[in-house]
């Protein structure tokens, strides 16, 4: 083999002006270092953030903070105070919300995606939907107060876990709907073919072969809503939780006092002894953002491992 | 470069020596009567009228874009799962006119079985690969057999009788064409459309397909759209060959006996395209 070489570039024909690769590598280079850039100062952010609640919180942190039930001034002060009633009604909000918003979600979602006939309706939907994942959560906290706690004016849920955990799930709907139905589109058409080609009802080649395909992501972006949610404050605010309650729900019709909320009421009191209680309380909570998170990892690879690429 | 004569048709594409040679073709499984397909307002195919004969090999030729692929879709309602796509005229299939209201698309395809360009294996193992169309359908019997009766008639066993587990996707692409070739005849289908089945594989997986198509077309009919002339030369008993009209709408130029359509085409048509002056 004869190597080839390498004609200076003001030789090529029709390129007679000096090489711009110098420039071109330069370009490359500036890029590369704005997206490094990026990256680390969102790490950063992430980081300090981290680092100051842990400093913060970490005196406050023990197990008793667990199961201890009270979150009174006098409570923090001599060492009976808890996040209890915060834990289990976020749970019970979680399960709430993704009992209702997951099925409905990825429900709609088929449907859009591998029924709907592409004419006028079906857009007036789809575009609804994603304008709905834009509205801010206060107004999600609205509609729950006006249909779930009480149904147009008329005593219906009260403010109770079961009505703070379907207006979460109206929350992410919209969100649940799009993340489904961005994982059903990237199934290949070539799947569907090929199950169609077999005859099969669109019934069959949806529930045998593109869910399955599809599980992963449909179940990643579920999840990160669902997660999402539950570290919202504001709508269930305004749908009825309480900030200080001592007894945690036992039953969906109870009330509740979601861990946010808790925290916040904590954060808003001038002691010291309450913001260090407050950032103990977040870490509590980051724990169980990533314990969700982790469940989360978890259900995808076992998904992902029943579609063999 | 391999050199060729123009001396004759004959010398430049091997036809494949068929008994029947200018004869009938036999009894016809699925008639085209009049078909224009469009998608929306724009009609891809126009006027397409040819028979389909029973345990032979169909082969339609034609250069790009003048609609075999949609007339092969549209024989088991493929089209039907593209938005727009409308079809006129009639097609029968053993005397039913397949778009009638009172047919059902997936009974039609249970019947009418399709191998695609790119290989399509699900992702899952070898044997449920197999099994799933015929289960289904409501197989009950012996899936074992059923796994290795398929793969045997698709020339696959002997390849992957020790691997059944495994992904259908770890085999390489003319095992998986012919997989899915082997899972089409799973679910017992009468007829069989390939559409241009080995032009994402190698000349000698090309060679295995072919093969085994003559082997299938003892049972079954088989209907191929190929861009390769030789192979259709080669492995078919009819040929259809398309062509685009002034207006640039796929239409059907002639449907020969495969030796007859490449040695004595009837359209000038035909002849400049088989002898490369056009496409």
């Amino acid at each position: 083999m004869s190597s080839v070489p390498i004609t200076p570039d003001s030789e090529i024909q029709g390129l007679g002006a000096p090489s711009n690769l110098p420039r071109r590598k330069v370009v490359g280079a500036i890029g590369k270092g704005a997206f490094i850039a990026a990256t680390v100062f969102a790490a950063l952010i992430l980081v300090t953030l981290l680092a100051r609640i842990l400093f913060q919180g970490i005196g406050a942190l023990d197990m008793d903070l667990l199961t201890n039930r009270f979150t009174s001034n006098n409570a923090i002060n001599n060492g009976t105070a808890g996040f209890r009633t915060g834990i289990i009604s976020s749970l019970w909000l979680v399960l709430i919300t993704a009992a209702f918003a997951i099925p409905v979600g990825v429900g709609a979602a088929i449907y859009l995606e591998e029924y709907a006939p592409d004419n006028w309706f079906t857009k007036v939907v789809q575009v609804n939907v994603s304008n709905l994942s834009g509205v801010p959560s206060v107004v999600y906290g609205l509609l729950g107060l006006g249909v779930f706690v009480s149904f147009f004016g008329f005593n219906f849920l009260g403010r109770s876990v079961l009505a703070g955990g379907l207006t979460l799930g109206l929350l992410v709907l919209p969100i649940i709907i799009i993340a489904a139905q961005e994982a059903l589109r990237a199934v290949p058409s070539s799947l569907r073919e090929a199950a169609y080609a077999l005859g099969a009802t669109p019934w069959q080649v949806t529930w045998h072969h593109v869910l399955p395909a599809a599980m992963s992501g449909i179940l990643t972006g579920t999840i990160l809503s669902v997660a999402r949610a539950i570290g919202e404050t504001a709508p269930v605010l305004v749908a009825g939780a309480a900030t200080a309650i001592t007894l945690a729900p036992s039953d969906p019709l109870d009330g509740y006092s979601p861990l946010p909320l808790q925290v916040f009421d904590a954060l808003v009191r001038p002691q010291a002894s309450a913001k260090e209680f407050a950032a103990a309380g977040i870490i509590i909570m980051m724990a169980l953002l990533l314990t969700l998170n982790l469940i989360a990892i978890v259900l995808r690879e076992r998904a992902n491992r029943k579609v063999r690429w | 470069m391999v050199a060729t004569s123009d001396t004759g048709l004959n010398q430049r594409i091997n036809v494949r020596e068929s008994d029947q040679a200018g004869q009938s073709l036999g009894e016809s499984v699925i008639s085209l009567r009049d078909v224009t397909i469009s998608y929306g307002s724009y009609d891809a195919v126009v006027g397409v009228s040819y028979e389909i004969p029973k345990n032979k090999i169909t082969a339609m030729i034609g250069p790009s874009g003048c609609g075999k692929s949609t007339v092969l879709r549209s024989i088991n309602r493929m089209n039907d799962l593209i938005p727009g796509a409308k079809v006129r005229g009639t097609i029968e299939y053993h005397g039913v006119d397949v778009n009638h209201a009172g047919v059902d698309p997936v009974e039609v395809r249970r019947r009418i079985g399709m191998v695609f360009q790119k290989p399509n294996p699900f992702p899952k193992s070898i044997a449920e690969n197999i099994t799933w169309g015929a289960q289904i359908n409501g197989f009950k019997g012996n899936k074992k057999d059923l796994v290795e009766q398929s793969l045997r008639k698709a020339a696959l066993w002997d390849e992957v009788k020790d691997k059944l587990d495994q992904s259908g996707l770890s085999l390489s692409g003319g095992q998986q064409q012919r997989l899915c070739i082997a899972r089409t005849l799973a679910v017992n289908p009468d007829v069989i459309l390939m559409d241009e089945p080995c032009s994402a594989l190698d000349p000698i997986s090309t060679l295995r397909i072919e093969e085994l198509m003559r082997e299938l077309s003892r049972q079954y009919t088989i209907v191929v759209v190929t861009h390769n002339m030789q192979q259709a030369a080669r492995v078919s008993d009819q040929t259809v060959f398309f062509s685009l009209s002034d207006k640039r709408q796929g239409i059907l130029v002639e449907a020969s006996p495969t030796q007859q359509l490449f040695t004595k085409p009837k359209d000038q048509r035909t002849e400049d395209y088989i002898t490369g002056r056009f496409g």
